[in-house]
C-alpha cells in the first residue's frame, strides 16, 4: 500500500512544476493554459488521495466537478485564445500587457 | 443754541439735496435760490454765533445725537462751540455765499448748473461738520466728506479726461494723507479710550509720558507718533510736500471750486486740525520740528513753481500752495493764532484772486494760458483793480490784511526756539520775495502790456456782469481790512482763550506780545522789516522782466538752464508719484506674484500637491507590470504569506 505522504509528495511536486510553468514561461499562452490544467489535476490528486484515505467518497465526487468545470474552462479559454490571435497575431505572453499601468 | 448749530448745519444740507435730487423739477432759478438762501442763513447764524460768544457767552460742548456706544467709547454727534470753530463757521460761510452768487455767473451756460449748486451746498454742510465738530469721528466724518465732494468736483467736466486724472489723484494722494490720520486717531483711542476733545486734551500729559513699542527696543514717545501720524493726515488734506501733487491738478475743477474748495477752505482744514489739536502738538517738540520743516520746505519750494507756470489757475493753486507752507510754519512755531488769522485773511483774497482769474477766463472764453492775455486792465476795470488788491494782500503790502498775518507769522518764527526755525526763516523770508515776483507776474502778464490774444477773443472782451463783480468787490473789502480790527484780539489779546493752548515756552506769541502796540505802530515796524522790502524788490523785479524788457524773461528761462528744466517738471514729484512709485510697487507686486504666487502657491502647495500624488502613482504604478505570471506571482506570494500566518500564528 502507498503511504499517504508519498502521493501527497507526488501532487506537491506536480503543483510546483505548474507554478513553476506559470513562473518560467515566457512564450506561450498554451502553455500556460495547459499549466492550470496540470494545477488542477495535482489538486485532484490530493482530492482523491484523502477520500482514498479516509474512505469518504465525496472527494471523488469532488474530482467529477472539478474535471467538468476544468474541461468548460479549457474550452473557454482556448476560444478567447482564438480570438487574441485573430486580434493580435500572436499567442506570445511578452506580447500580451495591455493591462500593463 | 443747539436748535442754532443744527439749523447752520443741516440748512446746506438740506438745500444740497433738494437742489440735487429735485433740480430737475425746480430749475436753475430754483437750484440757486434754495442753495443760495440756504447758506445765508448760515452764514448769518455763524455771524450771530460768532457775536455771541465774542460778547460773552459760554462755549458750547455738548453731543446732539449718540450713533453708538461700543466698550465704553461712545461715538456721537456733537458740536464744541469756541471762538476758533466760531471764526471758522463764519469764513467758510461767507466764502460760501460769496461763491454761491459768483457761480451764477460763471457756469452760466453749463449744463451741469443745479448739479453744481448741490455738491458745493453739500460741501458747505461737510465743512461745517468738521469744523464745529466736539470729537474725532465727526471731525473724519466732514474730512471724508469734504474729500469727497472735492473728488465729485474735480471731476465736474467728467468727460474731461484730464478732470478725471485729476480727480482721481487727489482721492489717492488724500488716501496716503488719510492713512496717517487714522493711525493717529486710533492711536489716540487706544491711550485715552475716547474720542472727545475734551477728555483727550485733559489727558494729554498723560499721554506726553507714554511710549508706544512699534518695533523691539524701540521706545518712541507716544504722543510724538501720534502727533506726526495725524500731521500726516494734515499734509494730505493741507497739500503739504510731498502730497501737494494733487492740488495742481485740482485746477481741472470749474474756477468757483477752485476759490472755495481748493484755496479758502477745504485745504485749510489741516491746519484748523492741528490748531484744534495743539494741546496735543504742544507736548512734543519733535512733531514741532517736524511740522516747521514741511511747513517750510513747501512755503519755499512751491513758491518756486509759481515763477515758471503760465496758466493762470495754476500759478495761484502754487500760490496757496505755498501759503498753507507759512501756515504750517505758523503751526510748527506754536504761533497756532498766526496760523489761523492767516488762514481767514488769505481765506479772504485767494477767494478773491481765483474768482477773479475765474472772471478773466470768462472774459477769455475759457483761456487759462497767461502768454495769451495781456492788457486786459482796459476791458476790465473792475476785475482789474479787485484783482489789484487780492495780489497787494497777497505779497502783503502795508496795511493790507495779509501784510499783518504774514509779517507776524514771519516775527513768530524769528522768536522760536526750535532746532528748525531757523531753517523756516529763511525759507519764509525769501518766499516772500518770491511770492511778490510770482504775483506781480501774473498780474502784469494778465492785466498790462501789450494785448497777445486773437482779434475775435479781443472784439468780444468785456466787464464780467453784476454777479461775478459784486462777490469780487465783497470779498476785496475783507482782503483789505480785515487785518485792522482783528490782528490785536487774535493774535495778541488771546481772543481764542482755551481753544488753542500754548505752552509758555513754546509761547512766541507772548514775546511778540510785548512789541505790540496796536495795528498803526504794526504797520510803522513792518516798514523796517526785510520782509517788506523784499517784497518791494519782487514786485520791481517782475515788472523790469515781464513790462519793462519783456525779452529779458526768455533769455533768463535758456541762462537758468537745468534749474529751469528742474521748476518746468515741478521737481519731478509727479514723474516720482506717476513713474518710479508705481514702477517699484509694480516690481514688488512682481516679486511676490512670482515668488509667492507663482512658486509658493501655484508650485508648492497647488501644482506640488498633485505632483507629489502623480509621483507616487507613477512608482506604483510599475507594480502594473500587465504580464500574467507577475500577477500569479503575487497571489502565490500572498497565498503563502496568508498560509505561513494562519499556521505559525
Amino acid at each position: 500500500m502507498i503511504p499517504l505522504s508519498h502521493v501527497l509528495l507526488l501532487s506537491g511536486i506536480l503543483f510546483s512544476l505548474s507554478v513553476a510553468g506559470i513562473f518560467i514561461n515566457r512564450k506561450n499562452v498554451l502553455l500556460l493554459l495547459m499549466c492550470i490544467e496540470l494545477m488542477l489535476l495535482s489538486v485532484n490528486f490530493n482530492f482523491i488521495a484523502f477520500s482514498h484515505y479516509l474512505g469518504d467518497l465525496s472527494g471523488q465526487v469532488f474530482v467529477f466537478f472539478i474535471l467538468t468545470v476544468a474541461a468548460a474552462e479549457s474550452a473557454i479559454g482556448l476560444a478567447i485564445l482564438v480570438v487574441l490571435f485573430r486580434e493580435r497575431q500572436s499567442i506570445n505572453v511578452e506580447d500580451l500587457d495591455a493591462m500593463r499601468g | 443754541m443747539e436748535r442754532t448749530l443744527l439749523v447752520i448745519v443741516l440748512a446746506p444740507l438740506a438745500a444740497a439735496i433738494v437742489a440735487g435730487l429735485l433740480g430737475r423739477w425746480i430749475g436753475r432759478a430754483g437750484a440757486h435760490s434754495v442753495t443760495i438762501a440756504a447758506v445765508a442763513v448760515s452764514f448769518a447764524l455763524s455771524v450771530k454765533v460768532l457775536w455771541a460768544l465774542t460778547h460773552g457767552a459760554p462755549v458750547f460742548d455738548d453731543g446732539v445725537y449718540t450713533w453708538l456706544v461700543s466698550d465704553g467709547i461712545r461715538m456721537e454727534v456733537g458740536f464744541l462751540i469756541d471762538r476758533l470753530s466760531a471764526l471758522m463757521m463764519v469764513v467758510v460761510t461767507f466764502v460760501s455765499l460769496m461763491v454761491h452768487v459768483y457761480t451764477i455767473g460763471y457756469m452760466h451756460d453749463d449744463p451741469g448748473y443745479t448739479r453744481f449748486f448741490s455738491y458745493i451746498s453739500l460741501f458747505t454742510f461737510a465743512m461745517l461738520m468738521l469744523v464745529m465738530s466736539n470729537n474725532l469721528l465727526q471731525l473724519f466724518f466732514g474730512w471724508e466728506a469734504v474729500g469727497l465732494v472735492s473728488y465729485l468736483l474735480i471731476g465736474f467736466w467728467y468727460t474731461r479726461p484730464t478732470a478725471i486724472f485729476a480727480n482721481l489723484k487727489a482721492f489717492l494722494v488724500n488716501r496716503v494723507g488719510d492713512f496717517g490720520f487714522v493711525l493717529g486717531i486710533a492711536g489716540i483711542v487706544y491711550l485715552t479710550g475716547s474720542l472727545h476733545y475734551a477728555e483727550i486734551f485733559g489727558r494729554a500729559p498723560d499721554m506726553a509720558a507714554q511710549t508706544f513699542e512699534m518695533f523691539p527696543g524701540t521706545a518712541w514717545s507716544a504722543i510724538t507718533v501720534i502727533c506726526i501720524c495725524l500731521f500726516v493726515g494734515a499734509m494730505g488734506k493741507s497739500a503739504q510736500v510731498p502730497l501737494h501733487v494733487w492740488l495742481p491738478d485740482s485746477m481741472e475743477g470749474p474756477t468757483p471750486i477752485s476759490a472755495l474748495i481748493h484755496a479758502a477752505t477745504m485745504v485749510t482744514a489741516g491746519i484748523f486740525m492741528v490748531a484744534r489739536m495743539s494741546p496735543l502738538f504742544e507736548h512734543s517738540e519733535t512733531a514741532l520740528n517736524f511740522v516747521l520743516l514741511i511747513g517750510a520746505t513747501t512755503a519755499f519750494l512751491m513758491g518756486l513753481l509759481g515763477i515758471v507756470n503760465n496758466d493762470i489757475k495754476r500759478v495761484i493753486a502754487y500760490s496757496t500752495l505755498s501759503q498753507l507752507g507759512y501756515m504750517t510754519v505758523a503751526l510748527g512755531v506754536s504761533a497756532y493764532a498766526g496760523a489761523i488769522f492767516h488762514l481767514m485773511t488769505h481765506a479772504f483774497f485767494k477767494a478773491l484772486l481765483f474768482l477773479a482769474a475765474g472772471s478773466v477766463i470768462i472774459a477769455m472764453h475759457h483761456e487759462q494760458d497767461m502768454r495769451q492775455m495781456g492788457g486786459l486792465r482796459k476791458y476790465m476795470p473792475i476785475t482789474y483793480w479787485t484783482c489789484l488788491i487780492g495780489a497787494l494782500a497777497l505779497i502783503g503790502f502795508p496795511g493790507f490784511s495779509g501784510f499783518f498775518s504774514k509779517d507776524a507769522l514771519i516775527e513768530a518764527v524769528h522768536a522760536s526756539h526750535l532746532w528748525a526755525a531757523g531753517y523756516a526763516y529763511w525759507c519764509v523770508l525769501v518766499g516772500v520775495f518770491v511770492t511778490a515776483f510770482y504775483t506781480f507776474r501774473l498780474v502784469f502778464m494778465t492785466f498790462h502790456g501789450e494785448p497777445r490774444m486773437d482779434a475775435h477773443t479781443r472784439e468780444h472782451l468785456h466787464e464780467s456782469p453784476r454777479v461775478v463783480t459784486v462777490p469780487l468787490v465783497l470779498l476785496a473789502v475783507p482782503s483789505v481790512i480785515a487785518g485792522w480790527p482783528t490782528i490785536g484780539p487774535l493774535l495778541f489779546g488771546g481772543w481764542f482763550g482755551d481753544a488753542i493752548a500754548v505752552l509758555p515756552q513754546h509761547d512766541v506769541l507772548g514775546h511778540l506780545r510785548e512789541e505790540f502796540h496796536g495795528p498803526a505802530a504794526f504797520v510803522v515796524h513792518g516798514l523796517q522789516s526785510p520782509a517788506v522790502w523784499l517784497a518791494a524788490t519782487g514786485v520791481v523785479a517782475a515788472w523790469f522782466v515781464y513790462l519793462k524788457r519783456p525779452e529779458l524773461a526768455g533769455r533768463l528761462r535758456e541762462r537758468a538752464g537745468a534749474l529751469y528744466t528742474l521748476l518746468a517738471n515741478k521737481y519731478y514729484f509727479d514723474a516720482l508719484s506717476e513713474k518710479l512709485l508705481p514702477a517699484a510697487s509694480r516690481g514688488i507686486a512682481q516679486a511676490l506674484w512670482r515668488g509667492g504666487d507663482v512658486a509658493v502657491i501655484d508650485g508648492a502647495a497647488v501644482n506640488g500637491s498633485a505632483r507629489l500624488v502623480g509621483w507616487a502613482a507613477g512608482r506604483l504604478r510599475g507594480l502594473q507590470s500587465g504580464y500574467l505570471y507577475h500577477y500569479a506571482f503575487a497571489t502565490i506570494i500572498g497565498l503563502s504569506a496568508l498560509l505561513a500566518w494562519l499556521l505559525w500564528r
